[in-house]
């Protein structure tokens, strides 16, 4: 990356034109032009207001109302500040609080050791262009198409304890979605049947980029077809590996929709975002309590931002 | 494929074409369009869909009746407001749960003139906090109404700001044909419900029919035992916070209830209460105690095999002639538009027409008004009529009659907590104290 010039070639202004239309004003070699600056300009300057106005500022927020007890009714002058009370209440008397950090955490890990790998393993199966590997594409592709609500009530119709498929064809009698033992592993699996087919495309996408000759260099070297895939493809797909890393650290700290639509993140799927949803949306309007709740969140989410951003930069940087 | 000129070439090459468009360029674009989707969602979410313009011929009413059956009735009934008095009502009908999770935003922001609302803790305050306005002057013109109702109707400051509709029993249905069949009896104490319950153990039935994955329906369970075993008052204080859980009096409720578990249907937290209702339904359960609304699982031919008794008694000195009965009825927002037709509505809607046509209307629902001709009733809704009227006290159910956030956040996972854990009540109601302190501070 580092050969590549600063400004692509097809993007830059042609110099000559430059010298020519500045005249002898200016000796030095200009390679932006003013409507290039202009639009630069903009381009910074329309995300960063975004990025300020429904980002930034609302976090702020978050992180100022979780120092107070509002209740979302009455004018903002009459909040009270509570201090770091809510802070304290959430780790001391609030017991769902620890089993939504672990569930996170579970969920991360889950998505990451078993979800994540088998997708990959799937586009590469495919990319060997089996019979039929189209349909499988599809099969595999389309609960990606779906909604995690709609898959939360699709799998309902498998995991129900008196009318679910599972229970019905192998005569057993597992509380798939009310047990707080099972529930958990039970949701992910759901969570999973979506995530592999999201990473299969993904990642079927960058094999099919891959220059096939460099496969064929290392057939031509006695590589076995487990090396080659170990030493050469995986190492050139660098890029969508790191992009691959980032989908399923977001995905997992998102989850949220479906664990909502089974039982509302209550009895064994506690999870911190369904436990804000609880504490600020909907009735109940504990705005002081859930942001702290949010601001807990963002912290943890603000460590995986900040191990993604350290990788780039210094990737961008050698 | 030319040959590559250079090493930086070569290596360039290597990139997949897939992947070189995929910079971070296109995916900051794709960020920020989902970013201006999720935006104006929001605004377009916030925005005030109701544009009830000011002209003195209608009134808005927001309805959170969006069941197609409750929905079909009230327009009947604002019909018929039409008629009587010529003013249009625009109804804006609100998905049920989505109005009740809003209705915070809904009350600050430009509510409509009337109001679909409950009886309970959550209407005083509303009242209390001045986002609904006083109509005790439509009071003193209704008649028909009890005074349990007029009292459910009643603010923190004696005025009235409610006007009950419509509400509904909760009590133990069951089928009459198994009853017959099996020769069961209905009990009147706690020790002939335990024996009934073990009977029906013995004839391979599940006693008690239950659910819990919604959260709420184990509340009816809480609020009868307590009823029964504390009473009225302590039920309303405990629930406005001024009793402690961890009283000897709570840990009581939780230990009866401890002891009826095993008669319960078991693993109900994975259960939706229409799926335990089917196993009432279908015979394979006893009884079930829930609201009237159980009807709905039941077909038409079935509905004469429903029947129901009130829990039964556990403590003498207490009796059992209270109960939960959750009223629906009607408030105005604290500044109507049309305040005139808004009052006239309210009138209509507690008066005896409203109730005819909702009687004719729906079978599933008791009216309020006493004076309306009820002879349309099945023998399912007399009995409920009756069994309502001779209670002493009505409470609301435990979610209106307490803070939502106390409720939601605190008794919801607590119950839950304590159907997979009978046996750590101590530990269960300190946990619920603890928050409780944290949640009532003012």
């Amino acid at each position: 990356m580092s050969d590549l010039p600063l400004i692509q070639a097809d993007r830059a202004v042609p110099p000559p034109a430059t010298t020519t239309s500045t005249g002898g004003r200016r000796r030095r070699l200009r390679l932006l032009s003013r409507t290039d600056r202009v639009v630069i300009t903009l381009m910074v300057l329309v995300p960063l207001l975004l990025v300020t106005g429904f980002v930034w500022l609302p976090a702020a927020a978050t992180v100022l109302l979780s120092a107070t007890n509002w209740d979302g009714i009455g004018p903002l002058n009459e909040i009270e500040f509570v201090g770091a009370r809510n802070y304290s209440d959430v780790v001391n008397i609030y017991p769902p609080f620890v089993p939504a950090v672990q569930h996170n955490l579970l969920w991360l890990a889950a998505l990451f050791v078993v979800a994540t790998p088998f997708g990959m393993f799937l586009a590469v199966l495919l990319d060997k262009e089996l019979r039929g590997s189209r349909f499988y594409q599809t099969a595999l592709y389309l609960p990606v198409v779906l909604s995690l609500a709609l898959i939360g009530f699709v799998w309902q119709l498998l995991y129900s304890r008196d009318q679910g498929l599972i229970n019905a064809v192998f005569g057993s009698n597992i509380d798939w979605y009310g047990d707080s033992n099972v529930n958990i592993w039970a949701v992910m699996i759901a969570s999973g049947w979506r995530h592999v087919g999201y990473i299969m495309l993904l990642y079927l996408a960058g094999l099919k980029g891959v220059d096939p000759s460099l496969r064929e260099a290392a057939a031509v070297d006695g590589a076995s077809e487990r090396r080659a895939f170990f030493r050469v493809v995986f190492p050139v797909m660098r890029p969508i590996n790191i992009i691959v890393l980032v989908v399923t650290v977001i995905e997992s700290l998102r989850a949220f929709d479906l664990v909502w639509v089974v039982n509302k993140g209550r009895n064994g799927l506690e999870l911190i975002s369904a436990l804000v949803t609880q504490n600020v949306v909907g009735e109940a309007s504990r705005i002081g309590f859930g942001s702290a709740l949010a601001t807990i969140m963002l912290v943890v989410s603000l460590i995986f931002i900040t191990i993604y951003l350290a990788t780039v930069m210094r990737e961008n940087r050698e | 494929m030319s040959r590559p000129q250079s090493q930086a070439e070569y290596l360039a090459r290597l990139v997949p074409p897939s992947v070189a468009g995929l910079n971070r360029r296109s995916l900051l674009a794709g960020a920020a369009g989902t970013g201006t989707l999720l935006g104006t969602g929001l605004l377009a979410g916030c925005g005030d869909d109701s544009d009830s313009g000011g002209s003195s011929k209608d009134v808005s009413l927001g309805s959170n009746q969006s069941d197609p059956k409750p929905k079909d009735v009230l327009v009947k009934v604002t019909d018929g407001f039409k008629t009587s008095s010529g003013v249009q009502v625009a109804v804006n009908t609100v998905d049920h749960n989505t109005f009740q999770e809003n209705i915070n935003n809904y009350l600050q922001g430009k509510p409509d003139d009337v109001f679909t609302w409950f009886a309970g803790y959550r209407m005083r305050f509303f009242a209390q906090k001045g986002l609904a306005s006083d109509i005790s002057d439509v009071w003193s013109k209704l008649s028909g109404y009890s005074d349990a109702f007029k009292k459910a109707s009643t603010g923190d400051d004696g005025k009235q700001y409610f006007v009950p509709a419509t509400y509904y029993p909760w009590a133990v249905f069951y089928r009459k044909s198994v009853w017959q069949q099996r020769g069961y009896q209905v009990p009147t104490t706690l020790d002939q419900f335990t024996a009934l319950g073990a009977q029906m153990k013995r004839d391979g039935l599940t006693p008690i029919a239950f659910a819990d994955k919604d959260g709420w329906p184990a509340m009816g369970t809480f609020d009868i035992l307590n009823l029964r075993i504390n009473g009225y008052q302590f039920h309303i204080d405990l629930m406005a916070g001024k009793e402690a859980w961890t009283s000897d009096k709570v840990k009581k409720v939780f230990d009866t209830w401890a002891g009826l578990l095993p008669l319960h249907q078991p693993d109900s937290l994975g259960r939706t209460w229409q799926e335990a209702a089917q196993s009432l339904q279908q015979k394979k359960s006893g009884m079930y105690l829930l609201g009237l609304f159980v009807g709905q699982q039941f077909s038409n031919e079935e509905q004469s095999d429903l029947d129901f008794f009130t829990f039964p008694e556990i403590d003498p000195a207490i009796g059992a002639k209270a109960l939960d009965a959750p009223i629906d009825g009607y408030m105005m927002a604290r500044k109507p538009k049309n305040e005139d037709n808004a009052r006239k509505l309210l009138e209509y809607f507690g008066g005896k027409n409203a109730a005819n046509i909702t009687v004719k209307s729906d079978p599933a629902t008791l009216v309020a008004n006493t004076g309306a001709d009820v002879g349309g009733y099945t023998a399912l809704q007399k009995k409920a009529a009756e069994l309502v009227g001779s209670a002493t006290e009505i409470a609301q159910f435990l979610d209106r009659d307490t803070r939502p956030d106390f409720a939601s956040t605190v008794i919801i996972p607590a119950l839950q907590q304590f159907i997979k854990n009978p046996k750590d009540i101590g530990g269960l109601t300190s946990s619920i104290e603890n928050q409780k302190k944290s949640i009532f501070t003012d």
